[in-house]
């Protein structure tokens, strides 16, 4: 039986996805909203050690299925491997029902007006594919508002004078530091630098029906308990199923986008969660599967006018993969610092996210926030082994001992720079469960994220260090292929179809009801976690959308 | 009491008379002895006592099946290893010596013949790191029995939810009503 024929079709219920679909539905368009993953709610914080988003050993709990859904990662000596989602080279986010937003940390951040113009700002950089986006920080401001308080954000920037101007405060106060901030921000001041209250997607006080943060020891990578973090599983979802214009269908892949004789698309076709294949049609079709998935769809999308995907005209479906290395340092005190409240992280600095020395000393280049890490359960801490202990015996046991409630880590993503060969593919032999063919990535990061990486972690350390740590070392930079859960840049928002995959409006160049509205767009990915950009964005691009669309089409 | 356990768990895939799921009686005992040398007892429980085989023994009948052949492979070679050097099995070995053959192992310096299949340095830190995850990991897999580890880093348990049993003390946090009538 044909599937009645909708406005819109999006694909993936993510951060990106799960407001394009409120967005649309509220319009009164009506729309199908397809999810690969599973529904996940409260009561699906396992608070596993083990098998967690962010601890995947016994495997990932939020999608996708470890069996069914593998990648080939190609490593820096050209070799090829199987991965499955556990694995750290496969760069996973999360399937579900909120994407990434089910089980993030939920850092909240505005990326700053440079991360918008980093090639005015800094120039051509030689290796990477640098740009500017074709938007500003002004036209995303009225959406991150709109983000922070349709999603739900507490916390207190007023003291980060190197933000970007905001016309209205954070909906809700931040929580109470903890005793690491106790210890760093005072710290931070003697130094001259200029510590806020980190902008979180959670609860401090009771907000949208929905409970205020209960400060326990699961929560990066966890579902949340009382539901205190806000994603789009627990916010704008709901709203879009509430308009009566919105179905959600989860446990549905997306085989392909289907293409009309004119160029035009006509829909999806998915195998529903029972693995019959179907055919969804709609006016226009909205790709929110995030970086990796989406490009993966675009290019697995050919037909007689798209020979080698759609929006892929100039090879360009896929480049620029993007995610975060994260660099820092960790301090060890003569005292306990570690108090057992969640969710740890809560103070940070902006002072080195630009005007930073780049490469060889020479000229100036981004860096990235710096914030004290989330709190971190036992087992994650074993990786905190400084340089020169030994990994196991007596001496493991002691250090555990010793220093597990007298660590504080300052952590901080470094932006990259983009490049052009660090990228999705879809593999010519590896097809997953469906038959569908794989994602195959390769690349590396460019020099300079090394040069600023060890920038970033000498200042951490030297924080740490005016915080009365009496010892302190520094993490070294991952020099492989980017992407994980921060995962972003694959369908570049440009003005030029010839060097981008989308207009300023996340609309295909080259067909017209084809939108790519998740982190992929991100020309750069900013010194910061990308979640409320991808939110900024996806407010953004909705709002273009549905104003395109009125009076074309109402709700049927 | 952790064997029957195991013996009853009925997941079905134990080697012949073992009571474990996967490993043999002797496997299992030469894992106990080379966790325990990567997390000894001291004043604080080892990973022999926390259960660290049990939670190797059923992680290799699910999410880890795939090391398998690792760990039959591994554990074989680290008897041929103990034999070649000092004429006994693993377990018959003095602390020293066992502590030697894991050094060696760690830097992939043990007798070449008897690692043929796996990599002296690959299976030890397979090993290291499962066993933590055994020692610090939850007790719903197995390991950390009773919770040990996080007692033994003065961590709540069992876990306490939530954070009222800071607001007792926490002086940014206003009480109200009366402690006692």
């Amino acid at each position: 039986m044909a599937l009645k024929h909708v406005n819109a079709v999006v694909v993936g219920a993510g951060a990106g996805g799960g407001i394009v679909a409120k967005e649309l539905a509220t319009a009164g368009l009506s729309v199908v909203l397809v999810e690969r993953g599973k529904w996940y709610t409260a009561f699906d914080c396992r608070k596993d050690d083990l098998r967690n988003q962010r601890t995947p050993v016994l495997g990932n709990s939020f999608g996708p299925d470890e069996d069914r859904n593998p990648r080939v990662f190609v490593d820096e000596q050209g070799h090829e491997h199987l991965m499955k989602p556990s694995d750290g080279g496969y760069s996973n986010n999360a399937a579900c029902v909120g994407g990434g937003t089910a089980s993030y940390g939920a850092m909240a951040w505005r990326y700053m007006e440079k991360d918008f113009r980093m090639r005015s700002t800094y120039g051509t950089v030689a290796g990477s594919t640098l740009d500017d986006w074709p938007i500003t920080y002004n036209d995303l401001e009225p959406y991150y508002e709109k983000a922070e308080w349709e999603i739900g954000v507490s916390g207190d920037d007023a003291n980060n004078v190197f933000r970007s101007p905001r016309r209205r405060p954070l909906p809700m106060p931040p929580l109470p530091g903890n005793r690491e901030y106790e210890v760093l921000k005072p710290a931070a001041q003697r130094l001259g630098l200029h510590p806020f209250d980190i902008p979180m997607l959670r609860n401090s006080v009771p907000y949208n029906g929905r409970a205020a943060c209960m400060r326990c020891r699961w929560c990066v990578g966890f579902a949340c308990e009382v539901d205190a973090k806000n994603g789009t599983q627990n916010t704008v979802i709901p709203t879009a199923l509430a308009t009566g214009n919105c179905e959600l269908r989860s446990e549905c892949i997306v085989k392909e986008i289907l293409t009309d004789s004119r160029g035009r698309v006509k829909g999806v076709a998915y195998f529903d969660s029972e693995s019959r294949l179907r055919e969804q049609t709609a006016d226009l079709v909205v790709v929110s599967g995030s970086a990796i998935e989406s490009a993966r769809l675009l290019l697995n999308s050919k037909s007689r006018l798209f020979p080698t995907g759609l929006g892929n005209r100039y090879d360009w479906v896929g480049r620029n993969l993007q995610g975060h290395a994260y660099t820092g340092a960790v301090g060890r005190f003569d005292f306990e610092v570690y108090d057992d409240l969640g969710p740890g992280a809560g103070i940070a600095i902006c002072d080195f996210n630009h005007g930073n020395r780049g490469l060889n000393g020479e000229g100036l280049t981004s860096g990235g926030m710096l914030a004290n890490e989330f709190i971190r359960l036992p087992y994650q801490f074993v990786g905190w082994r400084p340089p020169g202990v030994p990994r196991w015996g007596r001496a493991h046991k002691e250090f555990m001992r010793q220093w597990y409630r007298r660590s504080i880590g300052v952590m901080g993503p470094v932006q990259e720079m983009p490049m052009f060969d660090s990228r999705v593919q879809v593999d010519p032999k590896v097809k997953d469960y469906w038959g569908i063919p794989v994602v195959r990535l390769s690349g590396h990061r460019h020099p300079n994220d090394q040069v600023v990486g060890k920038f970033l972690a000498s200042k951490a350390e030297a924080w740490l260090q005016e915080a009365g740590a009496i010892t302190t070392w520094t993490f070294s930079l991952a020099t492989g292929l980017s992407g994980g859960q921060h995962q972003a840049g694959t369908c570049r928002m440009g003005d030029d179809p010839k060097i981008s995959v989308v207009d300023k409006y996340c609309r295909v160049h080259d067909v017209d009801n084809l939108y790519v509205i998740d982190g992929s767009v991100h020309v750069t990915n900013g010194g910061f976690n990308p979640a409320l950009t991808i939110m900024a964005v996806a407010y953004y691009a909705s709002d273009n959308l549905a104003k395109s669309r009125k009076g074309t089409h109402g709700a049927s | 009491m952790v064997a029957a356990a195991a013996a009853g768990s009925g997941i079905g895939c134990s080697a012949g008379r073992s009571p474990w799921r996967f490993l043999s009686v002797d496997e299992a005992r030469s894992l106990a002895a080379i966790c325990d040398l990567i997390i000894p007892p001291d004043e604080d429980p080892g990973a022999a006592w926390a259960g660290v085989v049990n939670y190797i023994d059923r992680q290799l009948c699910g999410p880890l099946r795939h090391l398998r052949n690792s760990y039959r492979q591994g554990i074989a070679a680290v008897d041929t290893s103990s034999r070649a050097l000092y004429g006994a099995n693993f377990v018959a070995l003095a602390g020293p010596r066992a502590i030697e053959l894991l050094r060696l192992m760690e830097q992939g310096q043990a007798p070449r013949e008897a690692w043929k299949q796996i990599s002296s340095s690959e299976f030890f830190a397979l090993l290291v790191d499962q066993t933590m995850q055994g020692f610090y990991g939850d007790p719903r897999h197995g390991g950390n029995r009773e919770g040990t580890s996080w007692k033994m880093l003065g961590m709540p348990y069992p876990p306490i939810r939530g954070r009222l049993h800071y607001d007792v003390n926490t002086a940014s946090v206003p009480v109200v009503g009366s402690k006692v009538k």
